[in-house]
């Protein structure tokens, strides 16, 4: 497998503090790539950086064969790089139908045509019954599919998803799960997500990443990684064991 | 063209806007000049309300400095009238130019250096006072003494110079009043219109969805005050004086925003109706009292407050958005089921 995102030796820091520390990693193409770690250890900060928000102080991120570090969040949008966030932000005040058009209208600018593109990608989320609801009137099961639909819109080779599961239920993790495996399995779309949730991670990761105080701790497949003492140690606790 | 403008309009809608439009069009056959003056006057609102609904209520950019544009539009149209005997029409697309430019360099300093919210606004003010003192102390456009159109009785309406009865003003007024929602209905339906409502609703979210954010409240502002300075041409032929405290006072910016906002910010037909209302009501408001005999010079102001109260207490999303449930205007959408 080829890589399709390529970090390397990335560095950031605030005013001191180091929140992202010499993180080197590659994700192929085709995979379900997780990116686990305590609070603080600085996985969100890490997906800023591909998305653009912020620009590493060192290192490098290459996209697609091209370094898209530095690049803002719309530019790298347009390379091909779909994101959700953390604390979802829907557009309140607008229909669910007109969040998912707004993403799709980046690669077709004729409403109508992204009206249905909108409706395609609504049907694959669950959501096409809701389309005419306010996104703002939306429970948080919803709205988070609403984040990944509108990330979806936009048509990514690659969707970084910032804790989809945090504050799901757990049939609706699992439905979560099963709409990802899809997109991954049946679509070919390389996801890259930082999850809290390990029943969501074992079931889904094919690579997982474990961050520590802003460092790379452990890589490699789930099944060995929640074996690795550090990983114990520093996240899943000894109980884990 | 046709099929883009109205592909999502419920029929009853066009019937009823039809209908509004009629009533317009045939409005000067039966009401007095005073009734005129007045609808000139709600026409005036509208449009500029319609301007200044493309940063606010499209964009979510809150310019409390739209004077300006209006101002500028005036003041360059007048000039090039009194001083060379360049006709309005001629001075228009130097007004719009003059006026985009303003708004450029507003638009740049702000969007570029992420100036935002009410930050936005108080840069709006700064600009708007700044041309208000400065052409206080232009001698050349009259200066604080204000510049004078000249006037003579006409009995013969004279479109290309804009001179002549209310009647063709009010034509003119009602023709960039319909221009300004067509054109304001296309682009709310266009890409551009759905990319502003998103940095409006959520500017990080929508930067996330590929959206050059700066460009697009650049277009936002541009367009705006391109709309807007025409509205300054109009004033300038229509009163035929102007006087820097006046044209570029703060309370000109705040009138044109009453509209829209007592009306519906973000709504195409928003800044119509609020106009209709607070104009409307509040001549009819000054016209009961001196019938009555009482002499209340403040009563509009009064009137507009009491207006303000009501509409952010009972109706914070304006008058529209409820008007338009109740009478079914939503949008109409393909409302078939489709098959996984």
């Amino acid at each position: 497998m080829t890589a399709l995102l390529e970090v390397a030796n990335v560095s950031k820091s605030f005013t001191g503090l180091r929140a992202v520390a010499d993180v080197s990693f590659s994700v192929p193409q085709g995979s379900l790539f997780a990116v686990i770690g305590p609070n603080g250890a600085g996985k969100t900060t890490l997906f800023n950086l591909i998305a653009g928000v912020f620009a590493p102080d060192s290192g490098t991120i290459a996209f697609a064969g091209a370094r898209i570090d530095g690049l803002r969040p719309d530019q790298v949008c347009r390379r091909g790089i779909g994101r959700t966030f953390q604390l979802v932000r829907p557009f309140p005040t607008l229909t669910v139908e007109d969040n998912v058009m707004i993403g799709a209208l980046l690669r077709h600018s004729d409403p109508p045509q992204a009206l249905r593109r909108a409706h395609d990608v609504l049907w694959r989320l669950d959501l096409f019954d809701k389309r005419a609801q306010l996104a703002g009137a939306l429970t948080l099961p919803d709205r988070k599919r609403l984040e990944v639909a509108r990330a979806l819109a936009t048509e990514p080779k690659l969707l970084l998803l910032d804790e989809v599961m945090a504050g799901l239920r757990p049939t609706e993790t699992d439905r979560m799960v099963e709409i990802l495996k899809k997109l991954n399995g049946e679509g070919g779309l390389t996801i890259l997500l930082i999850e809290h949730v390990m029943r969501a991670v074992m079931s889904l990761a094919t690579h997982v990443l474990v961050l520590h105080h802003g460092a790379a701790i452990a890589e490699g497949a789930p099944e060995e990684v929640v074996r690795d003492p550090a990983v114990i140690h520093s996240y899943l606790g000894t109980e884990a064991m | 063209m046709i099929g883009r403008l109205l592909y999502d309009v419920p029929r009853h809608a066009l019937w009823l806007l039809g209908l509004v439009l009629v009533g317009l069009i045939a409005a000067p056959l039966f009401a007095n000049d005073y009734l005129l003056t007045v609808l000139i006057l709600i026409l005036y609102f509208a449009y500029t309300g319609q301007a200044w609904n493309i940063l606010m209520g499209f964009a979510g950019q809150l310019s409390l400095g739209h004077a300006l544009y209006v101002g500028l539009g005036a003041y360059v149209a007048a000039a090039l009238y009194v001083h060379y005997g360049i006709g309005p029409w001629i001075g228009l697309p130097v007004a719009i130019l003059i006026s985009v430019a303003s708004g450029a360099i507003i638009g740049f300093l702000a969007f570029r250096f992420g100036v935002a919210g009410v930050y936005f606004a108080i840069l709006t003010i700064a600009f708007c006072e700044f041309a208000r003192i400065g052409f206080d102390h232009l001698g050349w456009l009259g200066g604080s003494g204000g510049m004078f159109l000249p006037v003579s009785n006409h009995t013969q309406n004279d479109l290309w110079h804009l001179r002549g009865q209310p009647v063709m003003f009010y034509y003119l007024i009602l023709l960039l009043t319909v221009l300004a929602f067509v054109l304001c209905h296309l682009m709310l339906r266009s890409r551009v219109g759905y990319f502003w409502q998103a940095i409006r609703e959520d500017e990080e979210a929508a930067r996330s969805l590929g959206i050059a954010t700066f460009r697009y409240k650049m277009a936002a502002i541009l367009v705006s005050s391109a709309m807007t300075a025409p509205a300054g041409v109009f004033y300038a032929f229509y009163y035929n004086n102007l006087f820097p405290e006046q044209t570029f006072f703060i309370l000109r910016s705040i009138e044109i925003i009453l509209g829209p906002i007592i009306g519906g910010v973000g709504t195409l037909f928003g800044p119509v109706i609020g106009a209709f209302v607070i104009t409307g009501l509040s001549e009819a408001l000054q016209e009961l009292l001196t019938l009555y005999g009482f002499d209340t010079p403040g009563a509009k102001r009064v009137f507009y407050g009491v207006c303000l109260l009501v509409v952010v207490m009972v109706l914070p999303n304006g008058i529209w958005p409820p008007l338009a449930r109740l009478l079914r205007l939503g949008r109409r959408r393909d409302t078939t089921e489709r098959q996984p």
